[in-house]
């Protein structure tokens, strides 16, 4: 997961990007076989110890998702803790401090 | 269209770089020249904005990183891409494809990339995607915004060939749908065609490799000539292949003067 | 396949949360499945927001496109000036399951996201937003085409 964050007068816009497949459970492999369903569930992001987004995610997220949002009261230094897990219980956490 | 360049059929490459220039200035006076490396994306707004929400953070940025990687893990003899190249391989995609006097042949930077690793007693990479897409895109990366500068030496007719041979395959017409490259990117350039809006043929080159949301992943130019071959229902060529490494010498050519704007994404 | 309610029973069904997950056995606790599983834009939003009928507002902005360039990465971005948001959710009308995401906004968020959703085919992309306690709707038909040529 990749993150970039930029905090100006206390206001953090905050954009990621998630290494995932995200397979819908529609798609057939080269051999005709249907691929399971693989893909983010939740994701969540953490700031002064408090969770300020769950983003809850279906299949109809596009691949490697992306997120873009903006924290009010997030100044450069800050860290954020950026985590998901997925429908096959894999998952990533990220610490990712506020430019 | 093809009469743009027939009437300088005795002219150099360069007279048919500022004939291309010519016509695209004539067809959209608004558009500036520096602005052709973002291909379509200059005659559609809808598409453009699309396209700018996606470079705002790339899906290509964990090739990048891989190609980076990549390129900076030594062989299994101690060799490494560094040493292959010119300026350590950093800042250079400008100068490819090159005219290798020594062989007589149009040497392209992927086929660069992969005789350093044979000459290093690695496997080559395959053409089209993977590793040597990612390697590829670092390198076009780390010369962004250096502006391309392709020879063809006036003193090695082989390389003039190479490139009018090039120039050729561009405006030939093949397969079922008998169509040239020059039907979808000269006069069928920001023409609907189907549903599609072709890009122009200035520029077309400059922003390679591309994360294609059709493929889902990074391809090479090469990939992307078989792709549009296929499109007409013609056969395609090997990548690589002699036809299309002289047809990437005779379109790389024909940005001279516009920046390194790779890699891109694409739909 | 042991029964729910008798299961919590068991524990001992005297706190809350297990109280009202007895009273609405559709309660999402974490990933809202039911809502995902939903196929269709009524029993998403049904399952998201249980007895709310969600109302079209001008102050819900949803920017998409017109004509996606590729079904698969359509970029938008949904934003409010209504007080008080709690969620933002992003459905698409003719997906198979057309909640694509649901986001649950902590007052510490401005209330605007962005987000790169798949469209099968044409159609409405609805942002809701779930403020004060009400829901409220926008919505956009963002076409989908396959080039042909190009595509």
């Amino acid at each position: 997961m990749k993150v970039k964050s930029r905090s100006k007068n206390g206001i953090a816009k905050v954009k990621l990007l998630a290494k995932h497949p995200m397979h819908t459970g529609r798609a057939k492999d080269a051999d005709g076989n249907l691929i399971p369903a693989h893909h983010i569930q939740t994701l969540t992001c953490e700031h002064k110890g408090k969770v300020v987004l769950t983003a809850d995610f279906g299949t109809s997220v596009s691949k490697d998702p992306y997120l873009a949002f903006t924290i009010k009261g997030a100044e450069s230094g800050d860290v954020l803790k950026l985590s998901w897990v997925d429908n096959l219980g894999e998952s990533e956490t990220v610490e990712a401090t506020v430019g | 269209m093809a009469l743009v360049f027939a009437a300088l059929a005795n002219a150099g490459p360069d007279e048919d770089r500022q004939a291309l220039v010519n016509y695209f200035q004539q067809r959209s006076p608004d558009i500036n020249f520096e602005s052709y490396i973002d291909g379509a994306y200059i005659y559609d707004e809808d598409a453009r904005q699309q396209w700018l929400d996606l470079e705002d953070f790339p899906p290509y940025e964990f090739d990048l990183e891989e190609g980076e990687a990549l390129f900076n893990t030594p062989f299994a003899d101690g060799g490494s891409y560094a040493d292959c190249f010119e300026n350590g391989g950093i800042a250079i995609r400008q100068n490819y494809p090159k005219w290798d006097r020594e062989n007589g042949r149009v040497v392209t930077l992927e086929l660069a990339i992969n005789e350093c690793r044979e000459r290093n007693g690695e496997q080559p990479y395959p053409w089209k995607k993977g590793e040597l897409a990612s390697i590829s895109a670092y390198m076009a990366y780390t010369s962004r915004d250096e502006v391309f500068a392709i020879e063809v030496p006036g003193d090695d007719p082989r390389a003039l060939a190479a490139y009018e041979q090039g120039k050729q395959f561009f405006f030939s017409r093949r397969g079922q749908l008998n169509m040239s490259c020059s039907s979808c990117h000269l006069e069928g350039a920001n023409v609907r065609l189907r549903a599609e809006l072709p890009g122009p043929a200035l520029g077309q080159v400059t922003h390679f490799p591309v994360y294609r949301a059709k493929w889902q992943e990074l391809g090479t130019l090469h990939r992307r000539y078989a792709g549009c071959n296929e499109q007409v229902r013609a056969m395609p060529f090997p990548a690589q292949s002699k036809q299309y490494r002289q047809l990437e010498y005779f379109q790389t050519y024909m940005s001279n003067g516009l920046v390194v704007n790779g890699p891109s994404s694409r739909k | 396949m042991i029964n729910r309610r008798k299961f919590l029973t068991v524990l001992g069904a005297a706190s809350p949360v297990v109280a009202a997950l007895m009273a609405f056995p559709g309660t999402v606790l974490a990933w809202a499945e039911n809502a995902f599983k939903a196929t269709s834009v009524e029993d998403a939003e049904a399952a998201l927001f249980p007895g709310s009928q969600a109302q079209p507002s001008g102050q819900v902005k949803l920017k998409a496109p017109q004509i996606a360039e590729n079904g698969a990465v359509v970029p938008i971005t949904v934003s409010t000036d209504l007080p008080d948001v709690s969620n933002i959710s992003v459905l698409v009308e003719k997906n198979p399951n057309p909640l694509c995401a649901s986001f649950k906004i902590d007052p510490a968020l401005q209330p605007e996201i962005s987000v790169r959703i798949r469209m099968g085919e044409t159609s409405n992309v609805i942002a809701l937003v779930e403020a004060g306690g009400k829901t409220y709707q926008a919505s956009q038909e963002v076409k989908v085409t396959i080039g042909g040529c190009g595509g």
